[in-house]
């Protein structure tokens, strides 16, 4: 591939790139992101490229292993354009019929298709099923379009066109400018509105100057960052791009986590390619700027993805924070002004540009502009990745494109904001969500995670766990956080194990007080969040835990037991088969009942127990009653009396 | 591991001591864990002091200093798998193989590690083992998956 020059040579290789696609030729796009791979998408696709070449299709269908589409839920999906057909949950036995039905005869096969579950209706077009059809899919609608592997799949969407704009229309100013007025706050968390912080960067005395791309995404639940990179790499690197010419840097980081193998290995090839078009490297589209890019893989330490955290580990050392009295922006890697942003706010710029400040900020509250991808995960129907513009209700995630409470439970909580946030009660659920009211409720952005969380959940062992991955994740620099942390979590661990005492939660307002105003960096001040909103929306279940030893949502281990009642129990062997722990004794015709000393309260019994049965329950605050005698065990089964 | 594969690693790099952790990180892809002749080896060429080698290699959670079994498996305790019941699946591998994680069974065959996140919250509890990734585990279903490694 011969280097591009100059904008005119740009356009030149779209034209013809763009001619060589027919939009009416049939084509499979299959999502590959690292969900769909874990549910086997890689053999659906290997029996894809086997039936087209089996069928004699090669010429008159294209195949496509796009990023992530976003519906985890029913992964493997397979679209099959132009008409947009979606098939959901496919095996690679489903193929010889896709393509014999759908592409040589185009008919469309019913069983796969998403049906509505209120309705019973069956929806063909992936536009109209309710989880795509309310998002407003601005900076993650074309991940599904792309093969992640190629520039012109990129090129083909228009891709470069707004680094070509900056470059040959747009002084560094203007664009500076563009990014302002659009109001762009930082997707990683904080919410910090980009254009300041690159204006302070610009400002910043010294030749040398760095761009960082943060996907160090280390917050549990949310993975849109992950999505972004591995599915639409370009994007990232075309707004990276734009940042540096508006902040008058050259060179650029991406620091990607290890654990995410698919973005390090799609990003490394996205920038390969990016050089040898020469989008980046010397002398870009011959405009005189040069601009190159590196990849810095993190070794797993969730405090790295803090801006000074992140900026020390690129220097090959320890990842722990430092005190921001003089800002990144002016001190950064190796003391040289620093700007750095997440891959959804690079992702979001070149959008801007193209479309204008104006445009970007018709979406969104006064306070938030634009549209925010969440990951919408835990006990919701359609857990995956959603883009909705700003302000939306909570609600209006969590019933409208979520489809409800899973099993028909009943809701009682979303944690938003990973464990830097707070859970959120269904009194709140008509909240508009943006970067202000999240932070009024007690909870925060952070970087989109929305894990929804229903009556099973214990709010108690919710403020727990997240202060155990924090007290594990502090880096210990600094005490208030490494031992108020750690005070916190004993005392929630003694309450969550009946160990509770009167005063505990006094204790914890007291210690998260301290903690929240004394910590070095974000994490050891924003840690308090889980414990505070939980006592704040739960206090109750605080309460029962404390006075009564008693789970309310019987998951705390400690507080519960399961008892099979004898009343109901048709000795049907399933719970005892089952029994990890070999804890429940009967036989076929004698009434099961579990032996509370082996029982390890994993919840296998009240699972499986078929419901018209209904035999296991659990108990909690109060005394297992005691087994009924031997003799009263034995189930004379009426077929066998007569 | 052979010093001829260290010297690659290094290489790739130019010597650079700013790398230390992408070397690092090369290393125990290969190599599976990192001995104290590899630290030596790395501090040497990379002049860079040992101690500050360990630090980093002590910080981290993708480093082990110490052999892994076998077969390595991740228990996903992300926020979604959580509240799924990833504890009590962690609880059964643990009496089943009779390790915590972080540790190693003495025939090294399995490595016992959690991790926060795999991002397929989907499909939680999430195990993986040797990368291949089992969705929707059950206390009663991790002992069928374990029984395939030997």
């Amino acid at each position: 591939m011969p280097r591009i020059n100059s904008p005119a040579e740009l356009e030149e290789l779209r034209k013809g790139i763009l001619s060589k696609r027919d939009p009416n030729k049939p084509c499979i796009t299959l999502c590959s992101g690292s969900a769909c791979h874990a549910s086997g998408s890689e053999e659906v696709a290997a029996s894809i490229e086997e039936e087209i070449k089996k069928q004699g299709l090669s010429a008159e269908v294209d195949f496509r292993k796009t990023g992530c589409h976003g519906f985890c839920e029913r992964g493997p999906i397979i679209v099959i354009h132009p008409e947009g057909i979606c098939y959901l949950q496919i095996e690679p036995k489903d193929v010889p019929e896709i393509i014999s039905q759908t592409i040589k005869e185009k008919k469309v096969v019913e069983r796969l298709l998403y049906t509505d579950p209120s309705t019973n209706e069956k929806i063909v077009h992936e536009s109209e099923i309710p989880f795509y059809k309310n998002q407003e899919r601005l900076v993650f609608g074309s991940n599904g379009n792309i093969d992640p592997k190629s520039i012109d799949d990129y090129l083909a969407l228009g891709g470069y066109s707004a680094l070509v704009k900056v470059l040959s229309q747009m002084t560094s100013e203007q664009v500076l400018e563009e990014v302002k007025k659009s109001n762009l706050r930082g997707r990683g968390g904080g919410g910090f509105p980009a254009g300041r912080k690159w204006e302070e960067c610009r400002h910043a005395p010294g030749e040398i100057k760095y761009v960082i791309v943060n996907a160090d995404e280390g917050d549990p639940g949310a993975y849109m960052d992950r999505s972004l990179l591995e599915g639409n790499p370009h994007s990232v690197l075309e707004g990276l791009t734009i940042g540096a010419y508006a902040i008058g840097s050259h060179e650029g980081y991406i620091y990607v986590r290890q654990e995410y193998p698919l973005a390090v290995e799609n990003v490394g090839i996205a920038i390969k390619q990016a050089e040898e078009y020469g989008f980046l490297g010397e002398n870009i589209l011959g405009s005189g700027f040069d601009f190159t890019v590196k990849v810095h893989r993190g070794a797993g330490a969730f405090v790295s993805g803090e801006s000074s955290a992140l900026m020390t580990a690129l220097e090959g050392r320890v990842g722990e924070p430092r005190p921001k009295y003089i800002h990144t922006a002016i001190k950064g890697v190796w003391d040289r002004p620093s700007n750095l942003n997440n891959v959804e706010t690079w992702a979001t710029v070149p959008l801007i540009i193209n479309k204008g400040a104006d445009w970007f900020a018709q979406f969104g509250t006064e306070g938030s502009k634009g549209t925010k991808i969440f990951s919408l995960v835990g006990k919701v129907n359609n857990t995956g990745l959603v883009e909705v513009p700003m302000g939306i209700t909570l609600r209006d995630i969590i019933y409208k494109i979520g489809g409800g409470i899973r099993g028909g439970k009943k809701f009682k909580a979303v944690q938003t904001g990973g464990p830097s946030g707070g859970c959120i009660p269904e009194e709140q659920l008509d909240m508009k969500v943006d970067f202000d009211e999240l932070s009024k409720a007690g909870s925060m952005m952070g970087s989109g995670g929305m894990i929804v969380m229903d009556e099973d959940t214990c709010m108690v062992d919710i403020a727990r766990y997240f202060l155990d991955f924090l007290s594990d994740e502090s880096c210990g620099k600094c005490v208030p956080c490494r031992e108020g942390i750690r005070q916190m979590l004993k005392i929630l661990a003694n309450i969550s194990e009946g160990k509770g005492k009167e005063g505990d939660i006094e204790r914890l307002e007291e210690l998260s007080e301290v903690t929240g105003d004394a910590s070095l960096c974000a994490l050891g001040r924003t840690a308090p969040n889980p414990v505070l909103s939980t006592i704040r929306y739960f206090r109750d279940e605080y309460e029962a835990h404390i006075k009564e030893k008693r789970c309310p949502a019987y998951f705390c281990k400690e507080l519960i037991s399961y008892y099979i009642d004898p009343k109901k129990c048709q000795a049907c062997m399933i719970c005892l088969r089952q029994c990890p722990a070999e804890a429940i004794v009967g036989s076929k015709d004698q009434i099961h009942v579990i032996d509370q000393e082996k029982c390890t309260k994993c919840g296998t019994c009240f699972e499986v127990c078929p419901p018209r049965f209904g035999a296991v329950r659990r108990l909690s605050g109060e005394p297992v009653p005691s087994p009924v005698p031997e003799e009263a065990r034995i189930i004379v089964r009426e077929s066998k009396a007569k | 591991m052979d010093n001829d594969k260290i010297d690659q690693i290094i290489n790739k790099y130019q010597g650079d001591a700013s790398a230390l952790i992408q070397v690092l990180l090369g290393i125990q892809s290969e190599n599976h864990w990192l001995s104290k002749e590899v630290l030596n080896k790395v501090s040497k060429e990379l002049k860079v002091p040992l101690s500050r080698i360990q630090h980093v290699a002590t910080f981290y959670k993708a480093f082990s200093l110490v052999p892994k079994g076998r077969h390595e498996i991740h228990i996903c305790m992300g926020t979604a798998c959580h509240i799924r019941g990833a504890p009590r699946v962690l609880d059964t591998i643990q009496d089943l193989i009779g390790i915590r994680p972080g540790e190693t069974d003495l025939d090294l065959k399995f490595s016992l590690e959690t991790v926060n996140c795999l991002g397929c919250c989907a499909l939680g509890p999430v195990m993986e083992v040797d990368g291949k990734y089992h969705g929707k585990m059950a206390p009663a279903k991790v002992g069928e998956v374990l029984k395939n490694y030997d």
